[in-house]
């Protein structure tokens, strides 16, 4: 089996894994970094998503041959030790998990879109496609506005 | 006590099979269960409720099971044997740590067990932890998590615990330092001595647990006194969720438990005969073991993702299922097939006849069925998310061939249920695989298969009856005919144990739905029966607010459709012809927070709905733009809420958000197709649950003062009068009569294989 190599939240690795095993499971299975959830395995309920080079993506479809080389960051890399990332405060603060699921997911989905657009308007919002079935929409839509506010 | 028996006496006609008797056999049954049971609390609380009719005009409706007696009463009187068997522990550093005998999966009952151990113990929250117990078959009915009951089953026993713990360090710092207990206080954790001393509870429990101590009389607060209960709290695992630490059953890590999965049959309820290409299989990638088990094949693999490669590279003959070549349109005749006739003719007055339908619907929590099972010779041992632990220990020693005190199981906090993890499906499935390959495995369900073999709640079919003359209701009634809904869970059982014999002979689900569905108007003479006919079996398990979301759901639509011929608004009627001041509160709060009777531009409007249950009373009031009918937005919501006694306001307000994002989920576009034995949806993509684009931009959520001592519960009841308001608001909106729900259901999307 071919390796890559790839930093996981600051820290580089090198996997033995077949080409087309999807990111997820190599994340997973191989190297015990859970956050990142199986909802779906498909690219439809985003409850993956975590970054590879700062922008959002699915690793339940994306191949680990895609990363090789690359920067993956997801939820457990988010915050700076203690100190969380403000979509994580934002999301304490307005108290938005509930059964948390699918939380580490829309916190990246966020923190992706807050990068690319620093005053998200609720059509911006709107376009999340990450599923939530505790169905915590609204708390989440006031927290993404919550953190673009501490984040200016 | 003569509607409840009324009721019955619709329910004697009924052709039901399976566990109900025969006709004549059951209204005596259920007589004898109201005397059986609650007799005494039923016989003075009717007296006073019909007495206290407060709408003038309009024709009082007897009181209703529910009113008087509810599904929760009875679930408390069946915990009520060993409800104060609770497990408490003070380590040395002061952590309290409570063992809940309840299974969170995002309800936030963590949060509200921790601040009722914070409030009587005097400890910071923040020393409190609440794990998940394990089974503990001696708590017999009293761990099980289900009928929005955990609160009001939990709030006496666990604040009970908390006080005589905290009594316990007064009476153990009384002993060590000899001070009388009279003159000692407790706060933040510590036992306070009149010249100020300050004792840790975590200094004096190892003392407390040695020592003869002084018995001291156990006092729980009254509400007066409390600090934390009732105050916004935010949930005390939401740390660990928004940094990924939060451990799910997959996350955890148990020696040698590799991935598995199943291929299943490629209709409900199918069995596998035989498989077809095994050696080929072995020989894939990453691949450690197949087994054959009664619901499908499985595959051990290094990952899951090779083990899903592997179960769909599978060929296997399969044995028929129990719906094979039904659809859904043949499941809506036999379910209206089955609908129990009117009593009260129409065409003498004024009247409404109406029909609905409600699709199919997966629980499709977001993790899928999970479980972690090491089933050896002489033990097993299983983690998985269960909110009956008890049944499903008892089930997988059966299955095994264990005895109960060799299996251990592991309650593990889950991502989501609504009502799916009633059920242990995953867990049995988990525990077979185990010991067919002698190895502990780790099972994932594939979303496809979670959605399509998975539990779901099954289609129901309404027919309503409302009749009325000159500003009166004469008679309302409502007619279920329901997919049988599986109460094999040890629900039935629980219930059947409290309510002495003749509730089983009722049937469960006659008996679920008499004590939790109830007409909240006074409208004459009322009746609502519900039937499950035996031609449609496949998994089904209740789904959060179980029969109210779509009973009453419908109802409301009547309700506004009555208020238009008498020529009333909505509002005022509701207002009118609510049988209590307590539900007229709820609905003028969100009338008038909500701006009712506002102008709205064309293809907008407002709807609003009111539901009671669990003792608890709520209001929605939506605005929607439905200018694209097939589209609906609803952009605002305002919503009331009245538990009587609120414990967590904040988690309260999250169960309210979540119950009306169900509903506008479910009303909207959420939904099954059945063809060919098979639910057609796979996904999120197929069925179309609520995401951000769905949700409210703005909802309010207004808790209601405490106006009571005991609470209500509240997990499921935000979905009904949303969906309510959601029906209304778009019938308003679009002027059409909407009958069938979702009101967007087409096949928008390519099936994903068998
Ligand atoms: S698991 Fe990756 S999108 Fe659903
Ligand atoms: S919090 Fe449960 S799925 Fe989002």
């Amino acid at each position: 089996m071919p390796n890559y190599t790839f930093t996981v939240n600051g820290k580089s690795v090198t996997v033995d894994a077949p080409a087309d095993l999807a990111m997820l499971w190599v994340l997973r299975d191989k190297l015990g970094v859970k956050g990142p959830k199986y909802g779906c395995g498909i690219d439809v309920c985003k409850a993956c998503t975590s970054h590879l080079d700062g922008d959002a993506f699915n690793p339940c479809q994306t191949p680990v041959s895609e990363c090789d080389g690359r920067e993956v960051t997801t939820i457990e890399g988010l915050a700076n030790g203690d100190e969380l990332h403000p979509v994580q405060e934002a999301w304490l603060e307005e108290d938005v998990a509930q059964c948390g699921y699918c939380q580490p997911g829309q916190i990246m989905a966020a923190v992706a879109l807050l990068k690319k657009t620093k005053n998200p308007t609720d059509e911006d919002i709107d376009a999340i496609e990450n599923v939530c079935r505790c169905g915590t929409y609204f708390r989440i839509r006031e927290a993404i506005k919550k953190a673009a506010a501490a984040m200016r | 006590m003569v509607n409840p028996t009324t009721r019955s006496e619709r329910g004697d006609e009924l052709p039901q099979g399976g566990d109900a008797p025969l006709p004549a056999v059951r209204r005596r049954r259920f007589l004898t269960y109201l005397v059986a049971a609650p007799a005494l609390t039923v016989a003075a609380k009717m007296g006073l409720d019909s007495a206290a009719s407060p709408a003038a005009e309009a024709i009082p409706s007897l009181p209703q099971l529910p009113e008087v007696y509810d599904l929760g009463d009875l679930i408390k009187l069946s915990c009520e044997p060993t409800k104060d068997m609770l497990v408490l522990e003070v380590d040395k550093d002061g952590t309290v740590r409570l063992f809940l005998p309840r299974m969170e999966v995002g309800q936030g009952i963590t949060t509200a067990a921790a601040m009722l151990v914070a409030e009587e113990m005097d400890v910071p929250l923040s020393k409190v932890e609440i794990p998940l117990s394990d089974a503990r078959p001696e708590l017999i009915w009293n761990q099980l998590t289900g009928g929005s009951s955990t609160i009001r089953t939990v709030y006496e026993p666990i604040r009970n615990a908390a006080a005589s713990a905290r009594t316990s360090m007064v009476a153990a710092a009384s002993k060590k330092y000899g001070l009388p207990a009279e003159e000692l206080t407790t706060r933040d954790g510590a036992v306070i001595a009149p010249n100020g001393s300050v004792y840790p509870f975590g200094s004096l429990t190892a003392y407390a647990a040695n020592a003869e101590l002084p018995k001291l009389a156990v006092k729980t607060k009254s509400s007066s006194e409390f600090k934390l209960i009732g105050k916004k709290t935010d949930r005390i695992d939401a740390r660990k969720m928004v940094t990924g630490q939060m451990e799910y059953t997959l996350d955890l890590d148990v020696p040698g438990a590799m991935p598995t999965m199943v291929r299943r049959p490629p209709t409900i309820q199918g069995s596998p005969k035989e498989i077809l290409n095994e050696d080929e299989i072995r020989a894939m990638p990453g691949v450690i073991d197949i087994a054959m088990v009664a619901t499908g094949v499985a595959v051990m693999a290094e990952t899951f993702g090779q083990a899903l490669d592997a179960k769909d590279a599978l060929e296997v003959n399969w044995n028929p299922g129990t719906i094979d070549g039904l659809s859904n349109e043949d499941i809506k005749a036999r379910l209206s097939a089955a609908a129990v006739p009117f009593t009260v003719p129409s065409g003498l007055t004024d009247f409404i006849d109406a029909e609905f339908d409600f699709a199919p619907v997966s629980h499709a929590p977001l993790e899928t069925n999970t479980a972690i099972a090491d089933v050896r010779s002489d033990r097993a041992e299983i983690w998985s998310g269960l909110k009956i632990p008890i049944i499903a220990l008892q089930n997988i020693a059966q299955e095994v061939g264990l005895s109960e005190d060799a299996v251990t199981v592991h309650v593990v906090q889950s991502g989501g249920s609504f009502g799916r993890r009633l059920f242990h499906d995953g867990a049995l499935e988990a525990a077979r695989i185990s010991k067919a390959m002698g190895k502990p495995v780790k099972l994932l369900w594939t979303r496809v298969d979670d959605m399509r073999h998975g539990r779901i709640r099954g289609a129901s079919h309404h027919k309503v009856r409302a009749t009325f003359a000159s500003n009166q209701v004469l008679s309302y009634e409502h007619r279920v005919a329901s997919v049988k809904t599986d109460w094999r869970h040890g629900f039935g059982e629980a219930i059947t144990a409290a309510g002495a014999e003749g509730i089983g002979n009722l049937g469960y689900t006659q008996t679920i739905f008499n004590m939790t569905v109830e007409c909240p108007y006074n409208f004459g003479a009322v009746t609502e029966v519900i039937n499950e006919p035996e031609n449609v079996i496949l998994n089904t398990s209740a789904w959060r607010s179980v029969y109210s979301a779509m009973t009453r759901g419908a109802e409301e639509i009547i309700v506004d459709e009555i208020a238009a011929k008498l020529g009333k608004d909505p509002y005022e009627f509701r207002r009118e012809f609510l049988k209590t001041d307590e539900a007229r509160a709820v609905l003028e709060k969100v009338a008038v927070e909500g701006k009712w009777g506002k102008n709205m531009p064309d293809g907008h409007a407002q709807g609003i709905a009111y539901h009671q249950e669990y003792r608890s009373r709520t209001a929605c009031l939506m605005e929607m733009d439905a200018t694209d009918p097939k589209n609906p937005r609803v952009y605002k919501a305002t919503i009331a809420v009245d538990v009587g006694r609120p414990i967590n306001p904040t988690g309260l307000q999250a169960q309210m958000i979540s119950g009306m994002t169900d509903a506008i989920a479910t009303m909207h576009r959420a939904g099954l197709h059945f063809e060919d034995g098979l639910p057609l949806e796979g996904s999120y993509s197929q069925f179309h649950y609520a995401r951000q684009k769905n949700s409210p931009i703005d909802v309010r959520v207004f808790v209601m003062p405490p106006n009571r001592e005991e609470p209500g519960g509240s997990g499921e009841l935000g979905v009904p009068a949303s969906a309510g308001a959601f029906g209304c608001a778009y019938a308003r909106a679009t002027g059409t009569k909407p009958r069938s729900f979702p009101i967007n259901f087409d096949v928008d999307f390519e099936p994903f294989p068998r």
